[in-house]
């Protein structure tokens, strides 16, 4: 019984890392421009794709994965860059459809490029199950957590204790006072998108050997991670991990315990419910409107 | 909302030669009903321009295909211009309207293919199944704001898309089921050239409507609540009653145009609920103008041919049309019809 309830932890947490990546990067980009980037899945699915494939040209692995997240960076920066950046007086909405034409633009790309099949990558240290206290974890698990534990260690560093994270607090809280400061806001949008880039990047390398990965798995990756950066809070670094663990161990628990066929719409009615029943997420703080 | 300085500037013209003359026969000269008024005037122009492009394109249209087309287009209008009223000028964004489309049109079927039920009836109930559901959650979800808003309105359309595809027994699942033709008063509505005149004399009517309520109080209420809400309410206005109001007949003529879809292709898919549709529907409104009934036409014209012109770049197809979207955004934020309507403005004095 109560290893039954551990194993479906332990899946649950796994999963929940990959969300909590992509819910940062959601949040990163959204206190930098306010922008939702609806890409943001799509970051996922170019960093599993062009892992598979620099693999494939016989790189070693662990180089091909470096250069696949610096891949995602890269796209973050060119999303800013071709996207963001001309458009930016242009208002919220546009700009969120900016980047649903920017995610279907990078599903097409990938479709002409990479083709339209399933693709797996090889577990970073061979698939030999460890058994522990009557649960079974797979190695890739461990990495999936280790990654996720050490980019949120770096990210806590990067944002507390350096000059440049500072500066995008500083921006996400008041960009006209940040920039009278002396901040170069410019700059600061250019990171964010490339932070979120290399976060979603990290999420599709390492869930690509549990998941597989193809042209549209971002789709439904982006679309929890929104749900887990809102569940949390829109905007709050601590609200997008809780957020993520929380999302993915109640669909690991539903799946477990009840059934299996509503799965991915654990995600859905949840965040309705949290909506209904406190409008500004966990972690949110409430707004106030000027009239 | 620019129209009306179309309007006054039209008045202005000719006040000179109205106070020239006695007042009581200036007056009776602005009283007297000129079709000309009616025709080129800032409200109904529009109208009259989607009046005769629907009587007269029968003329030109060749080929089922062409027709087919059409009738595509005139749906997808009905729904981008209701969803227009919510998103363009109450303010209130939907990301899940296709939700509403695709429950509208697997009622209609469910209840016209596998309980016999009469066309019209059925599709009574499918749009009756989508008000309710429309009024139950109205409530708790425009209480959200902005990208909250959002959330909670595609997370209400993927769960019924999800539900969709998962009831299998009830809705065919993700393979979707076939649909009975649709039969009138024992009349079966089946050639293409009926469904034309269908859709485009609904198409035509929901235009109609929707530019009198734009004018009405009803339109300025919504106008007010997207303008500021508090300020709205602070003015009287009971915004959560207008909001309420708006949101479920924007569902209705999704839930409605559904149905006829359902019938007229004979086949409903989950995809007809899916998020992609949802935005899909949005672009249309965004694309063409927000806040525009003109541009909501426009819109779903150019989003329905668009991917019929791609068709032939088969594999290029998406990375074209995200690169369009993405240029039109840049370069016309405020969507086509607002912006050539601008240069065009600035061009003629």
């Amino acid at each position: 019984m109560f290893s039954d309830f551990l194993q479906f932890l332990v899946t649950g947490v796994t999963i929940g890392a990959t969300y909590a990546l992509v819910a940062l990067g959601f949040s990163i980009i959204y206190n930098a421009s306010h922008v939702i980037n609806f890409a943001q899945g799509d970051f996922v699915m170019i960093g599993g794709m062009s892992a598979v494939f620099i693999i494939a040209t016989g790189v070693p692995m662990p180089v091909a994965l470096l250069i696949a997240v610096l891949f995602g960076g890269l796209v973050g920066i060119l999303l800013y860059k071709g996207g963001i950046e001309p458009a930016r007086d242009a208002g919220v909405i546009p700009l969120i459809i900016i980047t649903v034409g920017a995610a279907l633009f990078l599903r097409g790309v990938a479709q002409v490029v990479w083709g339209r099949s399933y693709h797996a990558l090889p577990p970073f240290s061979g698939d030999e199950p460890i058994r522990f206290l009557g649960v079974v974890v797979m190695p890739q698990s461990l990495w999936v957590l280790g990654i996720t534990v050490l980019i949120v260690a770096a990210l806590g560093y990067f944002f507390t204790r350096t000059m440049l994270g500072k500066a995008i607090l500083a921006t996400s809280h008041n960009r006209d006072a940040a920039k009278l400061m002396g901040i170069n806001t410019n700059m600061v949008l250019l990171v964010s998108f490339a932070l979120a880039g290399l976060l979603g990047a990290v999420a599709g390398v390492i869930v690509a050997p549990i998941t597989f990965t193809y042209y549209e798995v971002g789709v439904m990756l982006g679309l929890k991670g929104f749900v887990a950066a809102v569940l949390g809070g829109l905007g709050s670094f601590v609200g997008a991990i809780a957020g993520g663990v929380i999302l993915g161990v109640t669909e690991a628990m539903m799946a477990g315990y009840i059934s299996s066929d509503y799965k991915d719409a654990v995600a859905f009615v949840l965040i309705l419910l949290i909506l209904f029943f406190m409008p500004s997420g966990i972690f949110g703080k409430g707004g106030v409107e000027r009239v | 909302m620019s129209d009306h300085k179309v309007d006054n500037n039209a008045l202005a013209a000719d006040n000179p030669t109205v106070s020239a003359r006695p007042p009581a026969e200036a007056l009776r000269e602005l009283r007297r009903w000129r079709w000309q008024d009616l025709v080129f005037s800032a409200r109904y122009g529009g109208f009259f321009v989607l009046l005769a492009a629907v009587l007269l394109a029968p003329l030109f249209l060749e080929g089922l295909y062409e027709f087919d087309l059409a009738i595509l287009v005139f749906i997808n209008a009905s729904v981008a211009i209701t969803l227009n009223l919510l998103v363009g000028y109450a303010g209130q964004i939907s990301l899940g309207h296709a939700a509403f489309f695709g429950l509208g049109g697997y009622g209609t079927a469910i209840l016209a293919t596998r309980h016999d039920w009469p066309a019209l009836a059925a599709l009574l109930a499918g749009v009756l199944l989508v008000a309710l559901v429309a009024f139950v959650i109205a409530r708790p979800i425009l209480r959200l704001k902005g990208h909250y808003l959002a959330m909670a309105t595609l997370g209400l359309g993927m769960i019924i898309y999800l539900i969709i595809t998962t009831e299998t027994g009830l809705t065919g699942g993700p393979d979707g089921m076939s649909v009975a033709p649709m039969e009138v008063f024992g009349y079966l509505v089946f050639d293409e050239l009926v469904w034309y005149w269908i859709t485009g004399i609904l198409l035509l009517l929901i235009y109609w409507l929707s530019v009198n309520v734009i004018e009405s109080p009803v339109g300025r209420a919504l106008r007010a609540v997207h303008g500021s809400e508090i300020a709205a309410i602070n003015s009287g206005v009971n915004v959560t009653h207008y909001k309420t109001l708006v949101f479920v007949v924007s569902a209705m003529v999704a839930a409605l145009m559904g149905g006829l879809f359902a019938f007229y292709s004979g086949f409903i898919t989950p995809t007809s609920s899916d998020f992609m549709h949802s935005i899909e529907f949005v672009v249309m409104v965004v694309l063409g103008g927000m806040a525009s009934v003109v541009g909501a036409v426009v819109g779903a014209l150019l989003l329905t041919l668009l991917p019929q012109f791609l068709a032939a770049m088969a594999d290029y197809k998406w990375l074209v049309y995200g690169l369009i979207l993405m240029l039109v955004m840049i370069f016309m934020p405020k969507g086509l019809v607002p912006t050539v309507h601008g240069w065009i403005r600035r061009w003629l004095p």
